[in-house]
């Protein structure tokens, strides 16, 4: 009666992903009406500059009720306009401010640009464009999770994974693109590109030099195309600085070649500017024959032109994009080290980050099995004991167990600081349970061979002299 | 080497990227090349083309304006609206705004006169109806399963419903004897055609209002539509995203009554889709709707609604107004009444120099007859005389092939996307033409006519004109033109 498409799990929401947040759902923290409700800390949001936007609207009041600087009203010009090649004004504005934070490295032509309801449509658009139906992309693990349904659902792309490993920090190797890439030619799919997303999510690390190359020199020597999600670029917050895809192909004198043509950037304004309710995602192309096709699909998901005109307005205020972005970055850095504090205060160590809403936590060490089981059992007391909607590494097709998404730029300082007071409240006790678990073994193994009393307080002790070193 | 690489270079991108299924290449859209190379503009180039191809509803503009100004917290960018600005900025839930969700259920209600209660839980957002189209032929059909439709057609439709999702589209033909009726032969015969074909039929679309012919289903028609799909168990879209220009309101029949009607109708099988595009003009907004009475087909096109979400910015103004009930009721009413003076105003000028249209009472067009003026009855004479009427009349029609109808000389003009003096002028140029090209070879009285003397045109002047044996004394012109209809 209904598609294939409608009764397959492609769209991936019933991936534990989701699952959290239904949790949290039916049970949401509140300060006041619920302090012992769920904090959402898997919602990859920007609140912390709100203020900023809100203080330019107040001092800016011509693009509030639809008039220009003339005064005179737009609104019937705006109510019109649906024109796919987007308000130019706005793509200018887009642009320049894409580059202003690639530190002006390099410049884009608002001609390459296409926008988009959202990077959503944008990553799914350019899958229509690049691949067939049972064509693959290779992605890095661990991935945003939303790819399983951007990528794939409609178009019926797959994805190969390309495994990266804690032992490097995740990094990409070019062994593990190989592997990947004779993975999926196993599987006999052809391989169309790769789509990687710089700064990562989940890891909040940016792409180094080192990596970039690598995927450079892949994509040339395979005649296949990269698709860079550069959604999180304006969090870079911290060393080492963003480099973007372009700027390696403008550093390795690859402009205006035919692999430049196969670079592809999606951006959106969601995290940067945290205004993911607009809807504003972007398509940028060296292609045009992609920027014409993407053009043409974005018919389906074209963004509101009022929202275009407010942004317009917002982005060619140079003054406050360098303002923005400069305090947008100091507010997550010390967001940031608030998290890596708190969570290491209960023995909790995160990947070493620079960018991005989140941090990739390592809780392998509370597992009580080395497996995703594990994993699961773990997130599940996360979740309904401690508290905390986080997202396992398992949701974002992580290859190792054990590993956490923990956001912290979605929620006010005290309630960051109550999350992490929670987290030590559950490692304490869980460490009390180990604890008494180990004091039972030994009791069990000790009485079996009679040892003497003080060689098990001693073997005790020792052990809880571990805990404490832990708190530190 | 170098064309080995450009070959395979064709191959980098997908079947559908190079594919033409876009339907950009087709002559619909040689007009608007016409007229964006060479605008018309009543100042700075009075002899440009007029746009007489865009289905929009520029009529009643200063009702919303005014309405915008009274209500500035509407807005989340002016100083009163602004405290909602974070909390606007930050949802991207695709369920969508609650308030929003209501507003758009009460707003379809009172374009049905209330006949009809929406249900706001049932309403799934869209990129605009255009990616509501596809969503619906995603949830509905597989690649190489087909949709029927009568024609003539949307041409969008082609891109819409098969693109990017490998749906086909097969044609209901609708004829001009019988004023382009859907009858229950018409769709048995498409629906048999399919299966000789050996192409599974999955549902039928229907947009009712009708574009291009302006006309809406009557209840019987819609009757038999329903019965028609319970019996070969697929699904109807009705796509009615004109229903608020019908000028004569009450009068339109949506298929949310009609169900009621019908309880034997399968309702997992019926769904609608709608915007706020062409009864509010507001297609820069992206407001296309989903709704199903299919609760599987709810939830999965709220999933896929993350591809083409309505910027809360927009909902958030949307919910203000359109949950303002006299606003709605006064927009709906003056709107209509613009919508018909300005009508009567082109097809009555018409019917002055010998043009018929069929007659109608919604959209924002009106579907003429310029059979006669063809030098045959083919498409190829349809296309010759469209490019006169873009090169030498100046305005940007819709030539009736583009829409897939079955017979040539049909043309959409669209009458609501200009002010009243470029309605004027635009008038002016086609009954000028029509004077000054009385050589022009036009049918007489023959074999072709006779056919279609019953014909509804929406003049009585120009039946009286047609009518053998009067001549009305009223009748403006002792124009060779009308005197050879005798």
């Amino acid at each position: 009666m209904l598609s294939a498409k409608v009764t397959c799990n492609s769209h991936g929401q019933d991936s534990s992903y989701f699952l959290g947040w239904e949790e949290y759902e039916k049970n949401p923290f509140d300060e006041i009406k619920n302090p012992k409700g769920i904090i959402q800390m898997g919602l990859a949001e920007n609140q912390l500059s709100f203020d900023l936007l809100e203080s330019w609207l107040n001092n800016n009041p011509q693009p509030m009720g639809f008039k220009n600087h003339n005064n005179q009203s737009i609104f019937k010009e705006l109510a019109l306009f649906q024109d796919y090649h987007g308000l130019p004004a706005f793509k200018n504005a887009l642009v320049e401010f894409m580059s202003e934070i690639r530190e002006n490295t390099v410049t884009f032509d608002p001609n390459n640009l296409v926008l988009t309801a959202g990077a959503t449509s944008a990553n799914e658009t350019l899958m229509f464009c690049l691949a067939n139906p049972g064509d693959a992309f290779l992605l890095p693990t661990p991935y945003y999770p939303g790819f399983d349904r951007d990528l794939k659902w409609r178009t019926g792309a797959e994805i190969v994974p390309i495994h990266c490993s804690s032992i490097n920090g995740f990094r990409i190797t070019k062994s593990a693109l190989e592997e990947a890439y004779k993975q999926a030619q196993t599987q006999n799919l052809k391989v169309k590109g790769i789509l990687v997303t710089n700064p990562s999510n989940p890891l909040g690390t940016s792409l180094s030099l080192h990596e970039l190359d690598l995927l450079v020199d892949f994509i040339s020597s395979k005649n296949i195309h990269l698709i860079s999600d550069e959604i999180y670029s304006g969090t870079v917050f911290s060393s080492p600085s963003f480099t973007s895809i372009m700027e390696v192909l403008k550093n390795r004198n690859l402009i205006n070649t035919e692999l430049s043509k196969r670079v592809h950037i999606v951006y959106s304004l969601s995290k940067d500017l945290g205004l993911p309710g607009f809807r504003i995602g972007a398509i940028y192309s060296n292609d045009e024959r992609v920027v014409s096709a993407a053009t043409k699909m974005s018919s389906f998901g074209l963004v509101s032109s009022q929202t275009q005109y407010l942004l317009s307005e917002i982005l060619s205020d140079h003054k406050f994009t360098k303002n923005y972005l400069s305090e947008n970055r100091r507010r997550l850095k010390q967001r940031h080290e608030m998290l890596v504090k708190g969570l290491q205060r209960s023995g909790i160590t995160c990947l070493e980050s620079n960018s991005g809403l989140f941090c990739w936590v390592d809780m392998r060490h509370l597992l009580s099995s080395n497996t995703f089981e594990g994993e699961m059992e773990l997130w599940k007391k996360i979740v309904y004991e401690v508290g905390l909607n986080i997202s396992p590494g398992s949701s974002c097709h992580c290859s190792e167990p054990g590993w956490f998404r923990v956001c912290f730029a979605n929620m006010s300082e005290e309630t960051l600081d109550l999350a992490m007071q929670r987290v030590k409240v559950f490692v304490d006790s869980m460490a009390k349970k180990m604890n008494q678990n180990r004091l039972q073994q030994l009791v069990n193994r000790n009485s079996r061979r009679s040892k003497s009393l003080p060689k098990l307080v001693f073997e005790l002790s020792f052990h809880q002299r571990d805990v404490l070193v832990d708190e530190r | 080497m170098e064309s080995s690489m450009k070959i395979n270079n064709h191959s980098l991108l997908s079947k559908i990227a190079t594919n033409n299924g876009h339907g950009e290449n087709s002559p619909y859209f040689d007009g608007w090349k016409a007229y964006d190379a060479n605008p018309f503009h009543p100042q700075h180039n009075p002899e440009g083309v007029i746009q007489m191809g865009l289905a929009e509803n520029q009529l009643s503009f200063d009702l919303i304006q005014k309405w915008i100004e009274s209500n500035q917290n509407a807005s989340i960018c002016t100083p009163q609206g602004a405290s909602c600005f974070k909390e606007i900025a930050i949802f991207q839930d695709y369920h969508g705004l609650p308030e929003f969700r209501t507003a758009i259920a009460n707003f379809m209600n009172r374009v049905r006169g209330n006949r009809v209660r929406f249900d706001p839980d049932r309403i799934v957002m869209s990129g605009g109806a255009t990616g509501a189209h596809e969503t619906l032929a995603f949830c509905l059909a597989d690649p190489g399963e087909a949709f029927l439709v009568p024609t003539p057609y949307y041409p969008a439709f082609d891109r819409d419903l098969r693109w990017r999702t490998g749906v086909n589209l097969l044609p209901v033909v609708c004829e001009s004897s019988n004023n382009f009726k859907i009858t229950r032969e018409a769709l048995e015969t498409a629906y048999e055609k399919a299966k000789f074909d050996n192409i599974t039929v999955k549902g039928l679309l229907v947009t009712n209002p009708s574009n291009p012919l302006g006309t809406f289903l009557d209840r019987e028609t819609l009757k038999d539509v329903v019965n028609f799909i319970n019996d070969k168990s697929i699904h109807l879209v009705c796509d009615e995203i004109y229903a608020g220009t019908v000028t004569t309101g009450d009068a339109f029949v949506s298929i949310a009554e009609v169900i009621e009607e019908v309880p034997t109708c399968n309702l997992d099988l019926i769904h609608l889709v709608y915007s706020l595009s062409k009864d509010m003009g507001f297609p820069g907004f992206r407001v296309g709707i989903v709704y199903s009475y299919n609760d599987n087909v709810v939830s999965i096109a709220r999933k896929m609604s993350s591809f083409g979400l309505v910027s809360t910015q927009t909902q958030h103004m949307l919910a203000s107004m359109l949950s303002d009930d006299t606003f709605v009721e006064n927009f709906l009413s003056e709107s209509r009444i613009r919508l018909a003076r300005r009508h009567d105003t082109f097809t009555r000028g018409l019917a002055q120099v010998g043009i018929g249209s069929l007659e109608s009472n919604g959209g924002l067009f009106f579907w003429m007859d310029l059979r006669r003026f063809l030098k045959d009855a083919t498409f190829e004479s349809e296309m010759a005389f469209w490019r006169v009427i873009i090169n030498e009349i100046k305005l940007n029609v819709s030539p009736g092939q583009s829409f897939h109808c079955s017979e040539p000389g049909w043309f959409r003009v669209c009458f609501a996307n200009m002010d009243d003096e470029t309605a004027m002028i635009a008038l002016w140029r086609i009954k000028s033409f029509v004077r000054k090209n009385r050589n022009l070879k036009i049918k007489t009285k023959n074999q072709y006519w006779q056919n279609n003397q019953h014909l509804r045109l929406s003049s009585r002047r120009l039946e009286d004109m047609l009518t053998p044996h009067r001549m009305s004394p009223h009748s403006p012109l002792a124009s060779p033109l009308v005197r050879a209809q005798n």
